[in-house]
């Protein structure tokens, strides 16, 4: 079994900052990300982008390059194409079940670390409307991704549809990029920037705000947008052939070959919470996220959490994060004393502050109408096992308890995305069905692995004698039932 | 559907996979998801509970809907690997198949 100081969980802009401050206490820090390279989503193959005009993509996104370059002088051991599946508390700190390799030669084994950062970062929030899991549908996260690896684009007709910042960069770099979409359905229902005006003040201040300015009228100048959708689907029996909206209550057709869906992100829970950290939720951003202290702390000791994994603050906000649960480890390890660590602290909050600034005016105009986060009908909830949103309202009024009832009732949650595209969506549903606070409600109790990991893969692993140990046929005593 | 954009991008070694026997040129980086996408390609399996189509969702490892077969391992997440050069791709159509291969566990 291999040991670690520390082993950090994700090569996004929390993870890469964390590994490099890390470093600069000298622990042996060890760095695990899903991708063959460092970015994580947001700076998503940055190194390695084959995209000949960097401008496409916006100056925002080369702002990762240097978090890159810095982890790499760091001497932080970087594990590309590693999933962690589990993490657990012992004695000498976090084992991690880890999976790593190609297809075929994937093998499992356990990583002992003193301390764990999790940087899981986030994903797009589900968004289950009529045909959301026809061919052609796609995140604007996703479509994003296609271009900056690969400038994979839409050909044909195209159509935009939700809210959210994300939505309208994707709008923006295509238009740049110079394709073209027939509209942008924006679902930001009408009121919202009433609502959040009271905190423009703040976000006029805030390190997004001239750009976003900027990117909001040039799309608008330059795209069809049509405001205040307040209803969406999409139709098509093998593929998404044409998107259905409403406005002003009357309804009309676009045809279309493709669908770029969003509606904001939310933190990616999973691996955290099935490792005890105790999770909450948050009204202002409708999602739940692991409780952490100023540090990034949890309820687990040893394990923190740094980045949108922890909460949605964004990429310049995961930077600071990932430094201070840096911070917190080398201090828990004896490296530095906490006067030192709350010295050097000071910047990364300042840095955090500032990174913070405006985000409650985006949380309160992009919270998405509810319209959106409760299907309805055939509409599918859970897109693993195919359980549509009449199933979990009518198990929901007949007193469903919550989530986990429902999961043992019906398998929501239960398929290999292990309910990170319905756990919000079943909650949503019970608790407006039984009139209960979400947080109320819960979410989903989630369990190792956190990924699938096959039997093969477990036993192609190290046979250490503890893994050994884990598998073998105890011997039989006296109390033995058997 | 989806294609390249052949002026955005700078060159790259070519690779050729092989999807379900027909062999698709991708190129050195993309994921088997984006090559399969990038030749058009939108639906890439039919699932196991009601054999409907579906095509990569969200390209981050997390919504399992580009599980395809990559050399002979089936319910492989496409858009989590890079391409290598003769990689034989199949998609998935329902379950996948069990295979169960004897070992030497010894």
């Amino acid at each position: 079994m291999s040991i670690v100081d520390v082993a950090i969980v994700g090569a996004g802009p929390a993870g890469m900052a964390a590994a490099t401050r890390c470093r600069e206490f000298g622990l042996d820090t060890t760095l695990y990300d899903e991708q063959s390279g460092s970015g994580g989503q947001i700076y998503r193959g940055i190194t390695r982008s084959p995209l000949i005009q960097p401008e496409v993509l916006g100056a925002e996104y080369w702002q990762g390059a240097p978090l890159v370059r810095a982890l790499e002088k760091s001497g932080a051991v970087h594990v590309p194409d590693a999933t962690v599946w589990s993490a657990t508390a012992n004695d000498a700190g976090i084992a991690l079940g880890l999976a790593v390799g190609t297809p075929g030669r994937r093998t499992s084994s356990v990583v002992q670390a003193r301390a764990v950062i999790l940087a899981t970062g986030a994903m797009e929030r589900p968004f289950p409307v009529p045909g959301w899991t026809l061919p052609g549908v796609i995140g604007a996260g996703s479509a994003q991704i296609l271009l900056k690896t690969a400038g994979v684009v839409p050909q044909g007709r195209t159509v935009l549809a939700g809210s959210g910042p994300l939505l309208w960069l994707l709008a923006w770099q295509y238009l740049r990029a110079g394709i073209a979409f027939a509209a942008m359905l924006d679902t930001t229902p009408r009121g919202r920037l009433a609502k959040a005006l009271r905190h423009a003040p703040d976000f006029a201040r805030s390190p997004y705000f001239a750009k976003g300015r900027e990117l909001v009228r040039d799309v608008r100048r330059r795209a069809n947008v049509i405001e205040y959708v307040t209803t969406l689907a999409i139709d098509g029996d093998r593929a998404a052939r044409a998107v259905r909206y409403t406005v002003d209550g009357r309804e009309h057709t676009i045809p279309v070959d493709q669908v770029m869906l969003h509606q904001g992100v939310v933190p990616d829970v999973n691996l955290a919470q099935a490792a005890g950290c105790v999770l909450a939720w948050s009204p202002a951003q409708a999602c739940f996220a692991p409780v952490v202290d100023a540090w990034g702390g949890t309820a687990v000791a040893g394990l923190y959490v740094a980045g949108d994994g922890a909460g949605i603050a964004g990429a310049l906000a995961a930077v600071p994060r990932g430094r201070l649960a840096a911070l917190a480890v080398a201090n828990a390890l004896g490296r530095i004393n906490h006067v030192t660590r709350d010295s050097m602290a000071r910047r990364d909050r300042g840095e955090l502050a500032v990174a913070m600034r405006g985000r409650a005016f985006l949380d309160a105009l992009y919270r998405p109408a509810d319209t959106f986060l409760l299907p309805s009908g055939s509409t599918l909830v859970c897109r693993c096992e195919e359980i549509d949103a009449q199933t979990i309202i009518d198990l929901a009024r007949q007193g469903c308890a919550g989530p986990n009832q429902m999961k043992a009732f019906v398998r929501c949650g239960m398929g290999p995305c292990q309910g990170r595209f319905c756990g919000l969506t079943v909650n949503a549903l019970i608790a407006r069905e039984q009139q209960r606070d979400p947080a109320d409600v819960g979410y989903y109790r989630l369990r190792f692995p956190v990924k699938p990991v096959t039997l093969e893969e477990m036993a192609a692993g190290p046979r250490t004698p503890e893994a050994i140990q884990a598998v073998e046929r105890l011997e039989k005593t006296e109390t033995d039932p058997m | 559907m989806f294609a390249r954009q052949p002026d955005l991008l700078a060159d790259r070694d070519a690779v050729e996979i092989v999807v379900d026997g027909t062999t698709v040129v991708a190129r050195a980086g993309d994921t088997v998801a984006a090559a399969m996408l990038a030749t058009g390609l939108s639906c890439i399996r039919t699932t196991p509970v009601s054999g409907t189509p579906r095509g990569p969702f969200c390209m981050m490892g997390v919504c399992f809907d580009c599980l395809v077969t990559i050399d002979g391992h089936a319910s492989q997440q496409g858009c989590l690997v890079k391409v290598a050069p003769g990689m034989r791709v199949d998609t998935q159509h329902g379950a996948r198949p069990i295979v169960v291969t004897a070992k030497d566990w010894t």
